[in-house]
């Protein structure tokens, strides 16, 4: 038996999938820190690991284009886990490190993921200057995120981005406590959703010069799913009217779900709506590796006059990693037009 | 009328319980030595794969640091936030209690896919793996001693014994080390990599070893095992060809029975087709479960046998696999097929009412003798035009295939042709009843004398192989070891402060330094040595060109050890590659090819290389004294200086350990054929009882004619060890300089040891002795009226 994929499987994703939600998400929290309403984030700082939380990410993705108008999409996720709470030095480190890059095509998505174990300096986060690394993949800038640049590289594709902003980060929730269920479970979330990107894609037979827009969202909990949720369908949407939405539902055993949604005003201005507010449908329904999910969605948040359809720019955007989910970037019509990104995760085989 | 003929039949069997033994026990023997033998090159080839796998040895290609020192933690992270995909190893040997064991620590997140270190691990299991309390995969056998240690140990079956495994954070701490040992660099890599040696110059990249060098380095020591089993089959199947024969023979008065009641030839053909079947079936098994025991005993030597010759990790346990147990039942069944198949062809041109006299049959094996030794003839011929025609080891094994069995089946002959004389010597009548007596015996006893020649050619063959070999072996160690202390510096820099050190203290420190290459496709090693008069003095030079030692000190040209010298089909002189080949050395007991070149040819052409070990010329000093001060002065291990008788002893170690399962064969292949004697004594006995009666009635007392049957059996003994001599010294002759030379690499020079094949003759004679003291001590107490029944009836 592979160790990698086993020790992966006990500490992201328990046997019973169904039973116990994606990832791990869903286990108890003992001796771990617990997000807590009130807590003040404060940036640079809080841009480092928090290594008393279970689990934690750092997620770029980003639209793009090149002069020819083709559009791409591009992800950057450095997630951190921990067997125990607390950071220890060399090889006793109890954090382990993953890395998952795709760059998206309309007709090809391309795949990398990378692992390490912490305290040797193979992955790790630093606050100020900022740099977010595992391997050679890395994502630094100064602690504003002002100016940052990005690199990744698998067997077949890598990029090479800067990326710049003037806007403030967005928290979620209230003050970036963010509740993900009606019985509580909670995440510390903030987002960078203003960014402008441009750079250099290597593909197995080409270079190509792009650019567009990237958002970057921050997240850290112990314990952010119930036992009755499944797995969840989030969005990040960027509208060519300025606004930023980002919305996400978890599904629950019993077929309801939990949603939550954060409306984004051209200033960085965010209003959180509590579950209920935002709603996803699914329209179409695609096999994608085994799995049939939603590849196109009827997104509403009525408050705000948003009644769009989200479709993947390529419907195969499976994330053939350690643990597999879905993730592409998509192209928004109806009441507002633009580009975003849509995560599926926890949806099973049958 | 089946049924019936069936009963009758079978009951022969009830009443000879001795001949079935003689059956079963012949072929499952056949079967046990054969299947145990296919067994232990099975598990072994398996042990291969296996470790390939484990360390990813071979499998992968590797960094490691150009001077030969472990990487630092540094290195590791440097090469990875460059891009390129590596996963560190560390590997070290600990003393747990006095045992010693090789462990490796990996780092399970990085290691290739394809890499199975970890197989026995539970998934509850994993997270105390990587934790810093440790967890430490061992091989059942070693558990035990592992737990010593109070950690964690999980048992697997597939690791290799008196290797473990744990995570390297916690191999690091048990190896006192921060260092990483290599890296295995993954198969696929980043698109935009850099080079290495923009990012860290002082690394080599190893390309990945080819899988199948372990493998083919050792093909031929298996197929040495193959040739080995085959023999044994063969003696085996010796057995089983006088057991059918005998039963067939014997029941000639059935067959004519049966027949002439109207049982058909091909329902009687059909029937007996069938029992022996059963019998196959049944001593198949049997052989096979023996040959499983056998193998599980032989396999510890084995292992130890290949590790000890070609450095190859094979596991100590066993593995029951379907593929030798049906080959196993195969083999009983080819093997019965074949033994049977004269005694079938018998049958089918019997005369519905031939004579069942004995004398007859005696008569049809005289032809057979003569139609035999012309099939010897045409073998021996064919082992001729091998000799001058063939080659490579496949070739040498036909060789000696042919030379044994041709041996084999003229032997009826010229015992016939030794009895004859024997009887025209003779002038007395018991004397002369005797050879005649004899020579009547003969058809019934070549099977198991036959078996009993090849046993002891192969004993006398391989003896002297490999005490030839021994001899050779040793005056070689004692060229090759001359240096009085070997000692191991851990770094380049403690390197450099020992020969500082040692520089006034003794007449040279002579460094022993080389550097991995391929040459023609396999591994070989680059050893540079400094001009001295160890060398010169020391090392003989199997071949060479006029000044050899000269011309190599002025970088004229390399050395190049047999193995190479005959692999690449090189003559002094010729060309390797850019270097003149100035001569050959002898090379025992390493299957890589080497090249020896000049020191400072050496250091232009590899100057990253360092030095760590120095062979020592003491000269004055007193080894043991100065071994006690380096160990102080350095801080050294044990392990580091060593001694030259040390390193000699080891070295016959490896060696005696190579030959073990050889001398075991061997000493089984023997104890078969005294069996056969036995059996084939104890089923003539009842059948001679004709032959005997009238000898009795003309007044020769029990008690004398049994002690005959024993003078009998002797004499035959004698004559076959005769005929072994000769053979037995034809085959060792094949063994040093055919078999050896494309198995190993190097040819031996024969020696003959008289006293041995002495110790052997004594040894079958009183083999073939205790063999006959049971059927004759059964005919001095036969109660009288058997004997005198025996005027009674038809025989």
């Amino acid at each position: 038996m592979n160790v990698r994929s086993v020790l992966l499987a006990l500490l992201l994703l328990p046997a019973d999938v169904a039973a116990q939600g994606f990832a791990g998400l869903a286990s108890t929290a003992e001796g771990y820190a617990i997000p807590q309403p009130g807590t003040v984030l404060s940036f640079p700082a809080d841009h480092a690991p928090h290594p008393e939380f279970r689990i934690e990410w750092w997620y770029l993705t980003a639209n793009l284009s090149d002069s020819e108008g083709t559009e791409y999409g591009l992800q950057w996720t450095l997630f951190r886990s921990t067997l125990r709470p607390g950071e220890e030095e060399g090889w006793n480190s109890p954090q382990l490190w993953m890395g998952h890059a795709a760059v998206t095509t309309p007709d090809t998505h391309y795949v990398a993921e990378r692992l390490a174990r912490g305290g040797i300096g193979q992955a790790g986060v630093t606050a100020e200057p900022f740099e977010a690394w595992i391997d050679d993949w890395r994502l630094a800038g100064p602690g504003d995120w002002s100016e940052l640049t990005l690199a990744a590289s698998g067997p077949s594709f890598a990029y090479d981005m800067v990326l710049s902003t003037d806007d403030p980060l967005v928290l979620h929730g209230v003050g970036g406590y963010s509740v993900k269920s009606a019985e509580g479970q909670a995440s510390h979330y903030y987002s960078q959703p203003f960014l402008e990107i441009s750079g250099k894609l290597t593909l197995p037979d080409s270079q190509v010069e792009v650019s567009g827009h990237a958002w970057i969202d921050r997240e850290w909990s112990s314990q952010p799913l119930t036992d009755e949720q499944e797995g969840w369908d989030w969005f990040s949407l960027t509208f060519e009217s300025g606004p930023r939405l980002m919305g996400y539902q978890m599904r629950q055993s019993d077929g309801s779900t939990y949603s939550t949604a954060t409306w984004i005003e051209p200033d960085g201005a965010a209003t959180t709506y509590p579950d209920g507010a935002f709603s996803a449908l699914p329209v179409e329904q695609t096999e994608v590796s085994g799995v049939t999910l939603p590849t196109t969605w009827k997104v509403q948040l009525l408050d705000r006059g948003v009644d769009v359809t989200v479709s993947a720019l390529n419907r195969q955007a499976w994330m053939a990693t350690s643990i597999p989910y879905w993730e592409g970037p998509v192209i928004v019509s109806g009441s507002h037009s633009g580009r975003g990104y849509l995560e599926m995760t926890g949806y099973s085989a049958d | 009328m089946t049924v019936a003929g069936l009963q009758a039949l079978l009951s022969h069997w009830r009443r000879n319980p001795w001949q079935l033994f003689t059956l079963i026990a012949g072929l499952a023997m056949a079967t046990a030595l054969w299947s145990g033998v296919q067994a232990i090159n099975a598990e072994a080839r398996a042990s291969y794969d296996r470790a390939a796998q484990t360390i990813g040895q071979g499998q992968f290609a590797q960094i490691v640091r150009s001077d030969g020192a472990p990487l630092s933690q540094v290195q590791y992270v440097t090469l990875r936030r460059a891009g390129w995909l590596v996963s560190p190893l560390v590997e070290g040997k600990i003393d747990i209690r006095g045992d010693r064991f090789l462990l490796t620590g990996i780092e399970p997140l990085t290691l290739p896919d394809n890499v199975d270190a970890t197989g026995a691990l539970e998934a509850s299991d994993l997270t105390g793996f990587i934790a810093p309390t440790g967890m430490i995969i061992a091989h059942p056998s070693d558990a035990s001693a592992v737990e010593k240690l109070g950690t964690v140990v999980r048992e697997d079956a597939s690791q290799v014994p008196g290797a473990l495994t744990a995570d390297i954070g916690f191999a690091q701490q048990l190896l006192r080390t921060a260092g990483i040992t290599r890296l295995l660099v993954l198969p696929d890599q980043p698109i935009d990599q850099p080079g290495l040696a923009s990012i860290d110059p002082s690394l080599t990249l190893r390309r990945a070893q080819s899988q199948a060098d372990v493998a083919r380095l050792t093909e031929s020591f298996h197929l040495n095992l193959t040739a080995f089993g085959l023999l044994s089959f063969a003696v085996g199947i010796f057995i089983v060809y006088g057991a059918v024969g005998l039963a067939f023979e014997q029941r000639r008065p059935v067959f004519r029975t049966l027949r002439t009641l109207g049982l058909p030839l091909a329902s009687l053909m059909t029937m007996l087709v069938l029992e022996l079947a059963l019998f196959a079936l049944l001593a198949g098994a049997i052989g096979v479960a023996l040959g499983y025991l056998f193998a599980a005993v032989l396999l510890p030597d084995v292992a130890a046998t290949l590790r000890g010759l070609y450095d190859a990790e094979v596991t100590g346990s066993l593995t029951l696999r379907p593929s030798w147990w049906l080959s196993g039942i195969a083999m009983a069944f080819g093997g019965t097929a074949a033994a049977a198949s004269g005694a079938f062809w018998r049958l089918n041109r019997l005369p519905l009412l031939a004579s069942t006299k004995p004398r007859a049959w005696a008569a049809e094996a005289q032809r057979t003798n003569v139609r035999m030794a012309g099939v010897a003839a045409v073998l021996g011929l064919t082992a001729v035009l091998i000799m001058f025609f063939g080659s490579g080891l496949l070739a040498g094994f036909a060789l000696l295939a042919c030379f044994l069995i041709a041996a084999a089946l003229a032997l009826p002959f010229a015992l016939d042709l030794m009895l004859r004389m024997g009887a025209g010597l003779a002038r007395q009548a018991v004397p002369q009843w005797f050879w005649a007596d004899t020579r009547q015996q003969l058809p019934g006893l070549s099977m198991a004398l036959m078996a009993l020649l090849l046993a002891m050619a192969a004993n006398i063959g391989v003896s002297t192989m490999v005490s030839s070999f021994r001899l050779t072996f040793v005056g070689w160690l004692d060229q090759r070891f001359v240096a009085e202390l070997y000692v191991r510096a851990r770094t380049p820099q403690e390197a450099s402060a020992l020969t500082d050190y040692l520089a006034d203290r003794i007449d040279a420190a002579l460094p022993i330094i080389s550097v991995d290459a391929r040459i023609g496709g396999l591994p070989a090693e680059v050893f540079g040595i400094r001009d001295h008069a160890t060398y010169r003095d020391n090392w003989k030079l199997l071949y060479a060109v006029p000044g050899a030692w000269d011309r190599l000190a002025e970088g004229e040209g390399v050395l190049v050890n047999e193995q190479l010298f005959r692999r690449q089909d090189l003559s002094v002189g010729d060309q390797l590659g850019q270097d003149t080949v100035l001569g050959v050395y002898g090379d025992y007991g390493n299957p890589a090819g080497q090249v020896v070149m000049g020191m400072a040819e050496f250091r232009n052409r590899y100057p990253d290389a360092v030095a760590l070990r120095f062979g020592l010329r003491t000269g004055n000093s007193e080894a043991g004294e100065l071994a006690a001060e380096l160990m102080r002065e350095f801080d050294l291990s044990p392990e580091a200086v060593i001694d030259q008788a040390r390193i000699k002893a080891v070295s016959l170690q490896v060696f005696e350990r190579t030959f073990l399962v050889t001398a075991a064969l061997n000493i089984l292949t023997l104890s078969v054929a005294g069996f056969a004697i036995l059996i084939s004594l104890l089923t003539l006995a009842t059948m001679r009882l004709p032959q005997m009666a009238p000898v009795w009635a003309l007044g020769m007392t029990r008690a004398r004619l049994a002690r005959l049957e024993l003078v009998r059996a002797v004499c035959l003994a004698a004559f076959t060890g005769l005929v072994a001599l000769p053979l037995g010294l034809g085959l060792a002759w094949v063994l040093l300089a055919i078999v050896n030379v494309q198995a190993f690499g190097w040819r031996l020079p024969m020696y003959l040891f008289p006293l041995d094949y002495l110790r052997l003759g004594a040894l079958t004679l009183v083999a073939a002795f205790l063999a006959a003291l049971w059927p004759a001590g059964r005919l001095a107490r036969i109660p009288p009226d058997q004997l005198l029944r025996v005027f009674s009836n038809e025989r």
